[in-house]
């Protein structure tokens, strides 16, 4: 299983902070993992259907969207951060 | 010294300050972020990746320490809900000479915007609320680093 954690108003749209996912293929990117969730529809789309808005990381550290899932426990999808 | 706090406590920034200037160094910069009043906000709300935070305010502050001659590094930020007027974050260096520490201190508290996993939502009188949008300009300034 592939745990997948959201913030900010991804986390509001889709409606959850995290769940689990079956372990998607080896060749899959974060791209694809967004793509696969958006297509579920309703706040899931709402979330990640304009992946240009979106950020990720894979294991704790920021990736890439065209970075492959592999062996990573755990994917974050959010936007881009405002700290500071 | 290199100390990070991620907490929702607030802090004592003469207590933090005191802690640098006991290192033997010639110079003690610091930033202190604050809660910015106006437009009917009554609270900002920070949210953050808590498996994440930590590691990744410590990988900012290993490379400012890589970049520049200091003897002392402090970042705290703070999460949850803050007043206007409330401190959010506070960056401190100490450095034998200021250039180090002026620049080390603007350098991380660029990086902590651009690279630090944390996002603010604004709530307004009335209820109402809007998660605040990254701004082109602060990527602008940590790639400015970069070079």
């Amino acid at each position: 299983m592939l745990s997948v954690v959201y913030f900010a108003w991804v986390r509001e749209a889709i409606g959850r902070d995290e769940e689990q996912i079956e372990r998607p293929d080896a060749d899959m990117t974060v791209a694809d993992l967004v793509a696969m969730l958006a297509a579920r529809g309703g706040g899931y789309a709402e979330a990640l259907g304009d992946p240009a808005r979106l950020r990720a990381a894979v294991d704790q550290r920021f990736v890439p969207m065209d970075s492959l899932i592999g062996a990573a426990k755990e994917v974050a999808l959010f936007p881009p951060v405002t700290g500071g | 010294m290199k100390r990070v706090a991620i907490q929702a406590e607030d802090f004592d920034v003469g207590a933090e300050l005191a802690a640098l200037e006991a290192l033997g160094g010639g110079g003690v910069a610091s930033f202190t972020g604050v809660v910015r009043g106006g437009d009917g906000l009554v609270a900002l709300e920070l949210e953050h990746y808590p498996a994440m935070t930590q590691a990744q305010v410590g990988r900012i502050v290993d490379e400012a320490m890589g970049r520049w001659p200091l003897l002392g590094v402090s970042v705290i930020h703070r999460f949850g809900r803050l007043e206007p007027g409330a401190r959010i974050v506070f960056v401190g260096t100490a450095a034998r000479h200021r250039t180090a520490a002026l620049e080390s201190c603007a350098f991380l508290i660029d990086w902590l915007k651009s690279d630090a996993p944390f996002w603010k939502k604004e709530h307004f009188a009335g209820g109402a609320t809007q998660w605040v949008a990254a701004r082109d300009e602060d990527a602008v300034k940590a790639q400015g680093w970069d070079s």
